[in-house]
């Protein structure tokens, strides 16, 4: 996936940004509490720290991601898979729980993302959309699995096993309960930059963004 | 790091006998680069000193209830005090360890001290920047008051007369050492198994002191497991004829016992798999079965060679009063709960277990984890991915290197 370099301003760090990082910081309220779930090298969450003043934690399931994390002086870092839920994170203990292009890498992403409801006040998840067109032209004329810069796999061996489109997780969250507040389609180009896309989304959108809470009991 | 041999063929009386490193080959490294410094040196020479305290009538009360006095305790420094006193960082080490962590003590001296792969200029703990102080503990038998010690009162070794001492005194004579060299703020405290008990206690008891901790491979309270492994090595200790109720000294010392209470020990620092890979079902200098009771394998000569190397550096008493403060230890039930325990603690942690662990498996250090995160102190928490077992504290010395490094100098800049 193509990445952009920022510069941030407190120590000269400069960070590898994906796309679709600055829209997330967008919706992220400044001093706020955030847990980064796969948060890999910890680029997002020393981004939010520097630039929103965020208390950030990660967790992860590489030990070498861990190990660049600390390097980065990043100070709640836990290892831990995803696929085992946030049993040890209490309901409501944090305002965002934050999923960046990893739902799709899961093997029970309903638990997870039941559990990051219950664990936030507020989720982004951000994924790729398997609806834009170049992936069904793929599989229409070529009529074998499509690939794409976010999604570089061969069938046999990606670990990207949960694909869905825009439109399968807006119907997917009422399913889990979730309400969406808001959601941001977007189109990478070239320069590792990325445009929000209004026009039929869900054909022209190679990833989305999306910011939901927990529905409360009744409504 | 060397690798430590222990058959017939190796001097067993040179570097092989170092028991608090593993007889293992140091793992290549996955970690390269720009999170290590590159050159990496010794301390060079490293003396043990001695601190002298507790004398009547300003006995230390102990955690038993009695008072007790004098103390000895050994310990070690590297590197400089800075003019701030703020660099300072306190090791503690494990059941056989000792105040010898880094360097050597005399120019002849063929062995390091026993994390010397961590303590150095550019290694984990840069004494180029940091300040070391590594203590020997209350109760043992490395230079410090302990079960072999020749009690005042009566010119004869205190043996079972010594009181029962727990983890909390190892760090309140601790406490004591840093006061005395004029130590009233640690940058980090460091240890791993016995010494993250240590380390814990450290920050719980004197929370205001600490501001960077990494408890290694360690519990805030052991499981029945591993207090089972130790009340089966104190029970061949007392068993043992020689043992003659502690009172052995000047005597025949209570060699089998102690010897089989090592074998078991160490069966528990190591895995399946690292057995395994070290043994298998190698034969010791033999081809074919003998047939009789005579070692066939290659691992009953090594757990031999290390019960009875341990047999001529440790004290069989102080075996057994280091296992039951470690099996005493019990951070849950002295303050109600793990998370009330850390209620008033403000430090920064740094959490390491090890996959194969199965003495302090990494379910014991996650409820640590969360624990602090309950009382929202910042964790870093990491499983290393290791086939040593409870050895790989000790072995796994590039990937802790650097995220020990990483912790301190980052965490040296904040608060």
């Amino acid at each position: 996936m193509a990445v952009e370099e920022t510069k941030l301003d407190e120590d000269g760090t400069v960070v590898r940004l994906a796309p679709e990082h600055k829209l997330i910081i967008g919706l992220v309220e400044p001093g706020s509490r955030v847990m980064d779930l796969g948060c890999g090298e910890g680029d997002l969450l020393k981004a939010l720290k520097v630039l929103k003043n965020i208390r950030g934690e990660g967790i992860e399931l590489s030990e070498e991601c861990i190990q660049a994390c600390v390097a980065k002086g990043l100070f709640n870092i836990h290892h831990g898979d995803l696929d085992e839920g946030l049993a040890d994170y209490a309901d409501k203990s944090v305002d965002y729980v934050v999923l960046t292009n990893t739902i799709q890498v899961l093997h029970r992403p309903l638990f997870l993302i039941k559990e990051m409801a219950r664990v936030g006040k507020k989720c982004i998840i951000s994924f790729p959309n398997f609806g834009h067109w170049s992936i069904r032209l793929q599989l229409l004329l070529n009529g074998r699995m499509p690939k794409s810069p976010r999604l570089p796999y061969e069938w046999y061996d990606t670990p990207n096993i949960h694909l869905a489109t825009i439109a399968d997780f807006r119907d997917f969250c009422p399913v889990a309960g979730l309400r969406i507040l808001k959601e941001i389609r977007l189109r990478t180009t070239g320069e590792g930059q990325c445009k929000v896309v209004h026009l039929l989304p869900n054909l022209f959108a190679d990833a989305a963004i999306f910011l939901v809470e927990e529905r409360s009991r009744g409504s | 790091m060397r690798a430590v041999r222990w058959n017939s063929r190796t001097n067993r009386t040179g570097a092989s006998a170092r028991d608090e490193s593993p007889g293992v080959e140091h793992p290549v490294s996955r970690i390269t680069g720009s999170l290590m410094k590159p050159e990496r040196g010794s301390v060079g020479i490293a003396e043990t000193k001695y601190f002298a305290f507790a004398e009547p009538p300003n006995e230390m009360v102990l955690e038993c209830g009695r008072k007790f006095g004098p103390i000895a305790l050994a310990y070690e420094t590297y590197g400089e005090l800075s003019d701030t006193r703020d660099n300072v960082i306190l090791v503690v080490h494990a059941l056989s360890g000792d105040a010898h962590a880094a360097g050597h003590n005399s120019p002849d001296d063929e062995k390091p001290g026993w994390w010397d792969v961590m303590i150095g200029p550019g290694k984990g703990m840069d004494t180029d920047k940091y300040f070391v102080v590594c203590s020997n503990i209350i109760g043992g038998c490395k230079g410090s008051t302990g079960p072999s010690s020749i009690n005042p009162g009566t010119g004869r070794p205190y043996g079972l007369t010594f009181p029962v001492v727990t983890i909390k005194d190892m760090v309140n004579a601790q406490k004591a050492l840093l006061s005395h060299l004029g130590v009233d703020r640690l940058l980090c405290v460091i240890g791993g198994s016995m010494g993250g008990m240590q380390v814990l206690q450290w920050v719980v008891s004197y929370p205001e002191m600490v501001r960077l901790v990494i408890p290694i491979a360690t519990t805030s309270r052991l499981s029945a497991q591993a207090i089972a492994f130790d009340e089966v090595g104190r029970q061949a200790i007392m068993s043992d004829p020689d043992w003659m109720g502690g009172d052995y000294y000047g005597k025949t010392i209570p060699h089998r016992g102690l010897s089989i209470a090592r074998m078991i020990g160490h069966i528990t620092y190591m895995s399946d798999k690292s057995m395994h890979a070290k043994f298998g079902r190698k034969l010791q200098d033999k081809a074919e079965y003998g047939y009789d009771f005579v070692t066939d394998f290659e691992v009953e000569s090594y757990l031999r060679y290390r019960g009875d190397s341990f047999v001529k550096r440790f004290d069989a008493n102080s075996y057994l009063y280091i296992t039951k403060a470690m099996d005493y230890f019990d951070l849950p039930q002295a303050h109600g709960s793990l998370k009330q325990a850390f209620a008033e603690v403000h430090a920064k942690f740094l959490v390491v277990s090890f996959s194969s662990d199965w003495l302090f498996p990494s379910y014991q250090s996650k409820e640590i984890v969360s624990a602090l995160r309950y009382n929202n102190i910042d964790v870093i928490y990491t499983e290393i991915q290791s086939d040593y077992g409870h050895d790989a504290f000790l072995v796994e010395s590039e990937q802790l290197g650097s995220l020990i490094s990483n912790f301190l100098e980052h965490g040296r800049g904040r608060i």
